[in-house]
């Protein structure tokens, strides 16, 4: 096994994407066979179709002729011809999927959180982003949870689909062909947002995902917090629900929300100052403001003091018109 | 008087006898609302579920056209996308339990079935119409979950997200419970009339193909739907009382429900095939002239699919984490049923052999059958391969698979039977050329919407999105527009059949030349179904009716002195 940087990716065509990965290839002969088999199968029934209805059309003065009501050799060869055919094509699918199904013992290691509406992925450093950038030269296993409901992990390119399901870890493993960038989607059905759920996997060149992880651990350290809490916004989940340019989305605005009043599910009016930010980053549902869904899932564990620190500076850096968006 | 006033008023005779809107027939056999809604008459209550079931289809369908047009871009288009979300729910929900899954069985079924057998009845009248009015409860509890902030969950109610969204899912779950029990006391009912109340001539292998399709789908109904129930149950166990079965914060298995959701939901996919084979194979002999080929075949296929189908639910879980084992078993059992489905086509194939091919609008819908149910099939051989079900699973190559196996299939089939059994059932024929243009614009329609969506579905289209990349625009409105023709299509057939109630021909008892019993007797049927016992011996021998010019009809031979109605 490994990365054949030799045989390239397949170009896609009509039926398929481009197959970017070891194991799309085996997946697209299957498909191709069976799409071939299909065609033979729907041309026989079809020809025969027309054939009949054109042959023996109903015409004045012409009466159905007598024929046998069965035949069971004919009834036979047509059901045992099918089952060997289906037979065959089980076996070869239950063959492609376990080499699918079972990772490499060399793969590099992803954990990957579905939540609603992102998707966050953890390397061993522990840095964490909502895009997947994976080393190009060796397989790549993801260990996969959700915080709330069931998603789905699907990239098109890769052949791969695997469900993330809370309470449990689900793994799914590929090792890509190319650098480049490919399209992740959530194909579980999760509510609202669902269509937005969507990720990139960025497979860089030899050597390059290393550098890069390098650089990206380190934000905290090397940009300004407000800097900082930008990039951690963008990348830990929290723009899918709450927008910079004061619209409210699922959750409410951080334009102008430092420092503002605000009222709650329930009435009660509360200062949104550091600790009422912290604390709904934590308890996302202890305080929820009045005209939102209390969806949000909890950030406990899942970001740093520092981190949220440099999220507050963000939010007190986005001034200005708070345009309804609560 | 002249001789040819004598033939003239003669034939005027056979044709009241043949036809019975001028006297009394079932229709007009008690007067006022009341009569219609205390009837204990299987072909009143038929015609109730017909009209019921015609009105959920139309609702399903209106959801359908604005699913579609939001659909139109890639972005917002005339909706939001919770609204998008409790919109293909309720799409999904009505369509399947108050459209698809009664459809055939409880409005073609009820008025045929006892009709078929020679019987007045089915085997308990009571419970027939008791069943139509849980029918009607759970509709209304459709109804009122969609006043009361439509559930969003999609059809198949998948925990923990069910357990857990803040939109009514009770009274949509309780309503489909309810439905539920509809369906399982029309299946009892079947099941007990099948085998009770057949004529002694008619020995089991001498049924019509229609009464094996609903005997196995009867069978389905009884052993598979208080899975269901017991199902939803649970789900509303967990939401109101927080009982922790399914949700992993409460200690539940958000797995389990799907194992327990598909031991019920995937039978039903043949409860709802199943019956609109029957169709099939009295169409394709009917309007073939020819003995149905293969009898035992097609009659053994329906049991055996009836059996497999309880074993192949785990193929809609190949990506959910259930073992590889699991996996390569359901694979398997997957395969081995399609073997009856194609044996079927095969045999209705055959039929038209050396037959008389008369493309009436019921055979045009049975042709449509064939060629969209032959997509569908096939397109399930890269859904049961578990390699190439990985890439395309909850992606639209799915969405069109099963919309040409539930739409294309019994749909079709449904269609097909409804345009066959119409001049039974109101004593009218409609129009023949509406009828051929509309199904052909029907199947147009649906070929444009569907087969666009294997497409965008393999190239990665993922199923149940509000957004979706630019990229998918051009698959995305060819499919749109495919969906107005096909609602075209439908309105057309609306139009005609309406206007056929008062303005159609007075259709004689036997239009089509079919040889079971419920041609035998004037159309529409009178309340006790017949005047005099048909013939049952032979479901399939068409050679003994011969087409007479002056009836429009076909008369059985030798009986020429002894029209359908006399005594």
């Amino acid at each position: 096994m490994g990365p054949s940087w030799i045989q390239g990716g397949g170009g896609g065509g009509f039926w398929l994407p481009p197959a970017a990965s070891t194991g799309a290839g085996p997946v697209d002969t299957l498909f191709y066979f069976i799409l071939a088999i299909s065609v033979i199968f729907f041309a026989l029934i079809v020809g025969l179709m027309i054939l009949f209805v054109v042959r023996y059309r109903r015409r004045a003065g012409r009466d159905p002729e007598r024929s046998p009501a069965h035949n069971t050799p004919l009834e036979i060869t047509w059901s045992v011809i099918p089952l060997a055919i289906v037979i065959g094509i089980f076996a070869w699918g239950f063959k492609v999927f376990m080499d699918l199904a079972t990772p490499p013992a060399n793969a590099y290691e992803v954990q990957v959180t579905a939540q609603k509406w992102s998707w966050l992925y953890t390397y061993p450093n522990g840095h964490v982003e909502n895009v997947l950038h994976v080393p190009g030269d060796r397989p790549v296993k993801l260990v996969m949870t959700s915080e709330d409901v069931i998603h789905s992990f699907f990239v098109p390119a890769f052949r791969v689909k695997r469900d993330v399901v809370p309470g449990r870890y689900s793994t799914l493993w590929f090792a890509a062909l190319e650098p480049g960038e490919y399209q992740v989607y959530c194909t579980e059905y999760c509510g609202t947002g669902h269509s937005d759920m969507l990720s990139k996997v960025v497979v860089h060149p030899p050597g390059g995902f290393e550098k890069w992880l390098e650089d990206a651990s380190n934000i905290l350290n090397t940009l300004p917090p407000a800097e900082a809490g930008e990039r951690l916004y963008r990348t830990r989940g929290c723009v899918q629900c709450h927008s910079m340019d004061g619209a409210a989305g699922i959750g409410p605005t951080f334009r102008g929300l430092v420092g503002t009043r605000r009222a709650m599910r329930g009435g009660a009016l509360v200062i949104a100052d550091e600790n009422y930010i912290r604390e709904s980053i934590l308890e996302p549902q202890a305080q929820v403001v009045a005209g939102f869904e209390p969806v949000m899932p909890t950030y406990k564990g899942r970001l740093k003091d520092e981190e949220i620190t440099a999220l507050i500076a963000f939010m007190k850096s986005l001034k200005g018109e708070n345009k309804g968006g609560q | 008087m002249t001789s040819h006033d004598a033939t003239h008023r003669e034939s005027a005779a056979a044709v009241s006898a043949e036809n019975a809107l001028g006297g009394e027939h079932y229709l007009n056999h008690g007067r006022g609302l009341w009569s219609w809604l205390t009837t204990l008459d299987h072909k009143r209550i038929g015609i109730m579920y017909l009209v019921s079931i015609l009105a959920a289809f139309l609702l399903g369908g209106v959801f359908a056209l604005l699913l579609r047009t939001e659909l139109l871009t890639p972005q917002q288009t005339i909706m939001k996308a919770d609204t998008y979300n409790q919109m293909f729910t309720l799409h999904g929900a009505v369509m399947i339990f108050l459209f698809i899954i009664p459809g055939i069985p409880a409005a073609l079924g009820n008025f045929v079935l006892p009709l078929m057998l020679g019987a007045k009845d089915v085997a308990f009248p009571r419970l027939n119409l008791a069943s139509y009015y849980l029918w009607v409860s759970g509709a209304l509890f459709a109804l009122i979950s969609m006043i009361t902030g439509a559930v969003d969950t999609g059809w198949t109610f998948y925990t923990p997200y069910s357990t857990t969204t803040s939109t009514s899912v009770i009274a949509m779950v309780f309503g489909a419970f309810v439905l539920g029990f509809s369906s399982i006391f029309t299946g009892l009912n079947f099941v007990v009339t099948i085998h009770k109340m057949r004529p002694p001539a008619m020995t089991w292998f001498k049924m019509p193909l229609f009464l094996w399709g609903l005997y196995g789908t009867a069978i389905i109904q009884i052993l598979a739907t208080p899975v269901l129930g017991i199902t939803l149950l649970l789900i509303i166990a967990e939401r109101a009382l927080g009982v922790g079965i399914f949700d992993p914060a409460l200690g539940g298995d958000p797995v389990l429900f799907q194992h327990f959701f598909w031991f019920y939901s995937h039978p039903a996919v043949y409860i709802m095939i199943l019956p609109a084979m029957g169709v099939i194979s009295e169409l394709m002999a009917t309007f073939s002239r020819k003995r149905i080929f293969g009898y035992a075949a097609i009659a053994g296929s329906s049991i055996a699919i009836a059996v497999i189908s309880f074993l192949v639910w785990g193929h809609h879980m190949f990506v959910s984490g259930q073992s590889n084992l699991a996996g390569m078993i359901f694979s398997f059992l997957t395969f081995l049923v399609a073997i009856p489905s194609a044996i079927k086509v095969f045999n209705w194939i055959a039929t038209m052999y050396k037959g008389s091919v008369w493309l009436a609008t019921p055979m045009l819908y049975a042709l449509s059958f064939l060629f969209l149910f032959g997509i569908g099939g096939l397109t399930g051989l890269f859904l049961g391969a578990l390699a190439t079900d990985v890439h395309l699973h909850d992606t639209y190559f799915v969405v069109a698979h099963f919309h040409y196996v539930m739409f294309g299939g019994t749909v079709m089939g449904f269609l097909g039977g409804l345009h066959y059994w119409w001049p039974k059932m109101f004593g009218r024929m409609y129009s023949e050329r509406w009828g051929r243009i509309a199904a052909l614009l029907i199947f147009v329609g649906f070929n444009v919407t569907f087969f666009a969506q294997f497409v965008m579905g393999s190239q990665g289209m993922p199923r149940r999105y509000y957004n979706y990349l630019p990229e998918f625009t051009t698959y995305h409105v060819i499919s749109t527009l495919g969906s107005y023709l096909l609602a075209a299509g439908l309105l057309i057939v609306l139009i005609y059949l309406i206007h056929s109630l008062t303005k159609g021909q007075p259709a004689p008892a036997n239009p089509w030349g079919a040889a079971t019993a419920e041609w035998q007797t004037p159309s529409p049927p009178p309340h006790d179904n017949f005047l005099r016992d048909p013939v049952v011996d032979d479901p399939y021998d068409l050679e003994r009716w011969r087409w007479d010019a002056e009836l429009a009809g076909y008369r059985l031979e030798g009986a020429a002195a002894r029209p359908a109605g006399a005594v």
